[in-house]
């Protein structure tokens, strides 16, 4: 069981959040041409290396906001958290 | 190589069982090789075994960062089917059918591949109709597939909960009855006993650390033994996918996470086939040693720890308890989790890379077991003759950008979720 920090509500247990993927995939910008390789690596590459890994969860059964975690993903220790506008 | 056979018991009985030879070797690096294999799983021991079988290259090293056969190839479900709806999928796993019927007599090792049919089950009239045009599907392939209605369905598994105030009633399946089980570890052993008889070296305890490459070609490896020289590289290592990417300055469209089973105390005989109960996130089947083998999801976030988390088993077993609820009074014995290399569409790839020499077979997802011969004779087929066989033609890591995906299960790019 993990236990998540929400950004909004305090230290709460895993079955109240649910997952988002890798935060650190950027969308094109629209106002400018987009390569099919920048749509490839948005829509479908991924590091997802082992170690700290910067994702976005989703406090879904609790304030329903989405925040970004820094976890370890082969420990599962999670340093930090922060909310969708603040660097981590 | 030591044949074994009844005689080959009886004639080493006499001798306590103290004179078997190894059944293969453990040999210090060469130099250099013809191709070198990295993961020693399954996949990449069977590819090894087809390079040197169907293509006579016999200089092959497999470099394992562990042991043979003890990543997922050790941590599976040992589910094996071809109950697939798209050409590509269905066509690539029936030839694997094939090669599983006649594995055991090829390896000289019993992989007791047992096809006792596999039940996907289904709840609404929606249902049954995509499990009827998959089944017909499956059929055009030459793949055997039976339309079950509820009925027919209780014959398989009386002891399901058939009552009407369920959930999740069951209005009938689609079953497979030429899928099944068979012995995981066996099939990495009988791979490695005969890759190893027929010249390829087996390096175990040797960490890939990186690459080298010279004008877009792929000269070597450098590893926690040495460098070692090889013309060609295939990658075979399943959730380690991303790590090894990632020193070949490459971003795959996969992602790696936990995967779970379970398997109870051993009971009696009560289960016959293979059961998914895909709407309660489940799967089920009994193991010769009667203990009931059971999956389900993923445990939902990147993971490469190889264990898993409560919630997700509590998750799989309540699924399990609302199908069998015989379940309840059993006692848990075991559970463990293996890393999965997710690709984005839920099919495979086996494929060359942009870099010369340097071949890919990885995003085995939820399946990888069931496919160790076919990915292991298609990609010694790609390495050998450094072209695609025409049954991994569509399995190309290109898919993704060209959008020629194989979404079978239409999935999207959250692959955490099933």
């Amino acid at each position: 069981m993990l236990y998540i920090k929400c950004p909004y509500c305090g230290m709460r247990s895993q079955n109240e959040f649910a997952y988002g993927g890798d935060a650190s995939v950027k969308r094109p910008e629209l106002n400018k041409d987009v390569t099919d390789k920048e749509w490839d690596d948005f829509v479908y590459n991924r590091k997802s290396l082992r170690g700290k890994h910067i994702e976005l969860w989703h406090h879904v059964s609790g304030c329903r906001q989405w925040f970004k975690a820094q976890r370890d993903t082969a420990t599962h220790e999670i340093f930090k958290t922060a909310t969708m506008n603040e660097e981590i | 190589m030591q044949k074994y056979s009844v005689f080959s018991l009886i004639k080493n009985a006499f001798s306590d069982h103290m004179n078997w030879e190894v059944a293969w070797k453990d040999p210090t690096p060469k130099k250099e090789y013809d191709v070198i294999i990295i993961g020693g799983g399954g996949h990449g021991l069977a590819t090894a075994y087809y390079l040197a079988k169907e293509h006579n290259i016999t200089n092959v090293a497999i470099i394992e960062k562990g042991w043979i056969g003890g990543g997922n190839v050790g941590r599976n479900t040992t589910i094996i089917r071809s109950n697939f709806m798209y050409d590509a999928n269905g066509r690539f796993n029936e030839f694997g059918m094939e090669l599983w019927r006649n594995l055991s007599q090829e390896l000289n090792f019993n992989v007791m591949f047992s096809p006792r049919g596999i039940i996907n089950l289904a709840h609404s009239d929606a249902q049954m109709n995509a499990y009827a045009r998959r089944g017909n599907s499956m059929r055009l392939n030459g793949i055997d597939a039976v339309l079950l209605g509820r009925e027919e369905v209780k014959k398989h598994i009386p002891m399901a909960d058939f009552s009407d105030d369920v959930r999740f009633p069951i209005f009938g399946g689609l079953m497979q009855p030429s899928a099944g089980t068979a012995r995981h570890d066996a099939v990495a052993w009988g791979y490695a006993r005969q890759a190893d008889s027929m010249g390829v070296d087996i390096i175990q305890h040797c960490e890939v650390e990186g690459f080298n490459i010279t004008n877009g070609k792929i000269t070597g490896v450098r590893t926690s033994k040495g460098e070692i020289n090889a013309k060609k590289v295939g990658l075979c290592v399943a959730g380690s996918t991303n790590i090894l990417a990632e020193k070949l300055n490459m971003t795959l469209p996969i992602e790696t996470h936990c995967l779970q089973a379970c398997v109870s105390e051993p009971v009696k005989p009560l289960l016959d086939g293979v059961v998914t109960f895909g709407a309660g996130h489940f799967y089920i089947s009994q193991s010769d040693k009667g203990e009931m083998v059971m999956g389900g999801d993923l445990d939902g976030y990147n993971s490469y720890a190889q264990r898993g988390n409560l919630p997700t088993i509590q998750h799989v077993l309540t699924g399990g308890l609302a199908l069998f609820p015989f379940l309840s009074r059993l006692k848990m014995l075991r559970t463990w989790g293996g890393i999965m290399d997710m690709s984005m569409d839920g099919s495979p790839i086996i494929d060359k890379t942009h870099i010369d020499g340097l071949y890919l077979n990885c995003g085995w997802c939820y399946g990888g077991f069931k496919s160790t011969p076919v990915s292991g004779w298609t990609f010694a087929h790609t390495i050998a003759q450094d072209r695609p066989h025409e049954l991994n033609s569509e399995l190309s890591l290109n898919r993704f950008s060209t959008g020629y995906l194989l979404d079978e299960k239409g999935i999207g790019t959250k692959t955490w979720i099933g």
